[in-house]
């Protein structure tokens, strides 16, 4: 077992690895850029293309269709394009793994859900490419000088990533219609290689896409006026391309598992026996776990990428977190409240799945006080807008009690906290139904138990000491031994279950199908929270560049170049999250019709023998 | 079907709950609008004037504020003259300048020549500021801009003021906007200025509902034309029970006399 595994983990490496050194090949621009080329030749080099600085452009260039907002149109057409380009390339990540864990553990119900997950993702990746072409076509009508100085820059790019395009469409067909062809032996090797390209040429699109949306954001290979230097190399990875890389992978994955987990709730609804009905509800929890898994480091790329936002320009960040947009975190820590809170309810009605579970039931009310708390703290603002009347009663813009906690200190340590007990809930959910028979339990618990207890006290300790008595660089500072200590945590209890639950004693068996209706109603929360969660985010991202097209190069002239406020923008958000369900359900409902036959008795002709 | 309805009103249900948080929630705040360049005057501007634009730049387009505030975020510049000249004599001073008013520009365009202990850019050793050089990207001030500022803060530091105002600067600060422009367009009404101004941001004022400053709704049938006059040009000079002291900018460089006096009228109509 162990020299398969092992067999499994070398090709997907070789594979990666082969990908990779396939990259410069397809992406003209990085040939050139990547080779070391000395100055003196650049310089002598008569031939060069000279380019022009970025255009300045009056509300006149914006071409216009009466009764048509065109920004309200790109906005939605590109929210709705990023959608589902993270939900079709989330899918075939975890379709990847499952069905590596499947050839594995030689449990064919892996490789099942595995190809029904990629299943639903067929036709979202048509949905994709054709919301992509709208989107193209949109910012050519309405954004044609925009999209004309972003194409002169990464005209390569958009090139491979056109042909890229047709190799992840290739490869993904292969993939989804050679799934019960290529099963078996050397054959499933093949076929869990051609995932793995999926994934690679995924991966790909998306960084190539990233990298034209952070050049928006902190342009690099141009000068103070936009002139391109010829480096496309440079544009590409700009300051702000690797922290926008990790940070949508990671919530790509999670955003994934969420909306499988919504298509597996309404599968089990709408399940008409007990097979289904446990066969969605395995398919549910595992795509909750796909969700829950990647959502506990999301917090933290989060804020690695906001603190590279602080480091690429301070004013950026203070615009971000300080300004207009501050209030938008506020909305964003009840979304992802929404989202642990329902993840950890989920889990918690799970646990009805296995009489061993009750031994654990004592304990939730205890950790869903800590989430709740958590939460509230997250949830607190610190300035507050207030009149005068209110500024006067309360003598000055902070709270003597609410201030202290609405600061990034306070925040960070219930961010923390909230991961550790959504952590501690899984570990109770993965206990249900077994105990432990090693000899050591009383000590590995023990050790668990220190664990927690030294590493909560390590982030109180962090959050306020560090938080509140010393300067502002330590108060940022402290954050990074706070998640550090998370993870350990989490690390090393992992290891320690893995290790002490090897060669446990079923108490009792997983009731698959035994949960009720309601808990699947957590798993419809989490996939809308995660949609429009994603929606407020990608305003927030795209509205601090503020009245640029290029932040502080290009200027936007257009009648729109102003901000929306936060009321406004949640109101596009919402109609294009309905927008988006909609399309979702008539993939969900294609998905089912497909394997759904009709007996047209009479209909045809008999055919003669 | 019965499944398939419940899922769409409890999704629906889900958004409208979010929508109406974003909308009823928390507070609305409307955005600036995208800056607009205005000409200047020089030739005809006084020091005193001059001074004010720099106040007015130091909070408006100069974005100092946003950093150089009570939060510390930046170093605070009331004393700004003694700050330089002990930041010239300090060993890590790098910079050129000779004196006060050219530390004050090279701190502008250069910001890391000097970076003052703790202030500096994460991982540099505060060898490099975070603050962007003032006279290009975003900010984009124009010499005579950046020359009001340092006017304006040797003034409010209680210095003399060194600096001169430029008159060889042709068609100051005008880019794209103002090109061939010549400033603004005259208010044609009082309903305009209040708009422009945002007043209803603060006061009950033209339908608006801000709650931050008096009620001026009846505010004709309270005051007469001077005192209305006077709370515009020097807010400061009486404040209403109840309110706080500056809070409200001053606009008497930013309208001109016709304007005012049609801002004057209005609201002393206002009964």
């Amino acid at each position: 077992m162990q020299k398969r595994n092992s067999r499994i983990i070398m090709g997907a490496l070789f594979t990666a690895v082969f990908a990779l050194f396939l990259l410069p090949s397809i992406v003209p621009g990085l040939d050139a850029s990547l080779a070391f080329a000395d100055e003196t030749t650049v310089n002598l080099d008569v031939d060069a293309v000279t380019y022009d600085p970025a255009p300045k452009l009056t509300e006149a260039d914006y071409p216009k269709i009466s009764g048509v907002n065109s920004r309200v149109v790109v906005w939605i057409v590109a929210q709705l394009h990023l959608w589902f380009g993270a939900f079709v390339l989330a899918v075939p990540i975890f379709v990847f793994i499952i069905e590596a864990i499947g050839m594995s553990t030689r449990d064919q119900r892996y490789d099942n859900m595995a190809y029904e997950f990629i299943k639903i993702s067929i036709t979202a990746f048509s949905l994709t490419a054709i919301l992509g072409g709208l989107l193209v076509f949109c910012l050519v009508l309405f954004y044609p000088d925009l999209f004309n100085y972003l194409a002169t820059i990464f005209k390569e790019s958009m090139f491979a990533y056109a042909l890229l395009f047709f190799v992840e469409s290739a490869v993904l067909y292969v993939y989804y219609y050679g799934w019960h062809w290529l099963q078996g032996g050397f054959k499933k090797w093949v076929h869990l290689t051609l995932g793995l390209l999926l994934n690679a040429s995924g991966a790909l699109l998306m960084f190539l896409a990233n990298a034209w949306t952070t050049f928006m954001m902190s342009p690099a290979g141009v000068d103070a006026a936009g002139v391109f230097s010829g480096d496309t190399w440079a544009a590409i990875h700009n300051f702000l391309w690797n922290p926008i890389n990790i940070h949508r992978m990671i919530a790509n994955v999670a955003y994934g598992g969420s909306i499988v987990g919504a298509y597996a709730a309404f599968k089990f609804l709408s399940a008409r026996n007990k097979e289904q009905r446990a066969h969605y509800d395995w398919m549910g929890y595992n795509a909750n776990f796909i969700a829950i898994a990647a959502l506990l480091p999301l917090p933290f790329a989060g804020y690695y990428l906001t603190a590279e936002m602080y480091v690429y320009s301070q004013q950026m960040g203070i615009t971000l977190m300080g300004g207009v947009f501050a209030w938008i975190f506020i909305i964003q820590a009840v979304l992802i409240g929404a989202l642990f809170l329902s993840a950890n309810y989920y889990l918690w009605c799970g646990m009805g799945r296995s009489e061993g579970a009750h031994r654990y039931n004592p304990y939730m009310k205890y950790i869903a006080v800590v989430l709740v708390v958590s939460f509230l703290v997250w949830f607190t603002p610190h300035t507050l807008v207030l009149t005068n009347a209110e500024l006067k009663s309360l003598g000055g813009p902070y709270h003597a009690i609410l201030g202290p906690l609405g600061i990034m200190p306070a925040k960070n340590t219930a961010v923390n906290l909230l991961i550790l007990f959504t952590f501690l809930s899984f570990m109770f959910y993965r206990r249900a139904n077994k105990i432990a028979t090693v000899p050591w339990v009383a000590k590995g618990n023990a050790v668990q138990v220190a664990l927690f207890t030294a590493g909560i006290i390590n982030i109180f300790i962090l959050g306020t000491y560090y938080g509140y008595y010393t300067n502002t660089v330590y108060k940022i500072a402290a954050s990074i031994p706070q998640v550090l200590t998370t993870l350990v945590i989490i690390a090393i209890s992992v290891a320690i279950d893995a290790f002490m639950y090897k060669g446990s004693k079923e108490v009792a068996p997983l009731r698959w199908g035994r949960v009720p209706p309601r808990s699947q109603y957590a798993l419809f929360l989490l996939a809308v929270s995660f949609t429009w969660l994603m929606g407020l985010m990608g305003y927030v991202r795209s509205g601090i560049r503020q009245h640029w097209h290029v932040t502080n190069i290009f200027r936007d002239n257009s009648p729109d170049a102003y901000t929306p406020g936060l009321g406004y923008a949640a109101n596009v958000i919402s109609i294009a999250t309905i927008i988006f369900m909609a399309m979702v359900i008539f993939v969900f409902w294609l998905s089912t019709v497909s394997s759904q036959k009709s007996q047209a008795t009479g209909y045809w002709k008999e055919q003669g023998t | 079907m019965k499944d398939f309805l419940k899922v769409a009103i409890f999704s629906l249900l889900t958004i409208g709950a979010f929508t109406a948080y974003s909308n009823f929630g928390i507070p609305q705040i409307v955005p600036a609008p995208p800056p607009v360049e205005e000409v200047l005057d020089l030739e005809a501007m006084t020091m005193d004037q001059f001074i004010a634009l720099g106040d007015r730049l130091y909070r408006g387009k100069g974005t100092c504020t946003l950093c150089h505030n009570e939060l510390l975020r930046a170093p605070l510049l009331d004393d700004s003259v003694a700050m330089a000249l002990k930041h010239m004599s300090d060993p890590n001073y790098k910079g050129e300048a000779t004196n006060v008013e050219e530390y004050l520009h090279e701190s502008f365009v250069n910001p890391s020549a000097y970076v003052m202990a703790g202030f500096g850019k994460a991982g540099s050793n505060d060898t490099e500021s975070p603050m962007p050089d003032v006279s290009a990207g975003g900010i984009g001030l124009s010499e005579a801009e950046i020359t009001a500022i340092i006017a304006y803060l040797q003034d409010s530091s209680g210095n003399e003021v060194t600096v001169s105002i430029p008159t060889d600067v042709p068609e100051e600060t005008g880019d794209e906007e103002s090109e061939g422009g010549g400033g603004r367009a005259p208010f044609d009404s009082a309903e305009a200025i209040i708009a422009e101004f945002t007043c209803g941001a603060c006061h009950k004022i033209a339908g608006e509902e801000g709650e931050m400053g008096p009620d001026l709704t009846q505010v004709g049938a309270l005051r007469d034309k001077d005192h209305l006059r006077r709370s515009m040009l020097d807010p400061n000079a009486e404040i209403t029970d109840g309110f706080m002291e500056g809070m409200m900018p001053a606009y008497g460089d930013q309208l001109n006399a016709n304007e005012l006096e049609m801002l004057v009228d209005y609201m002393a109509g206002l009964k």
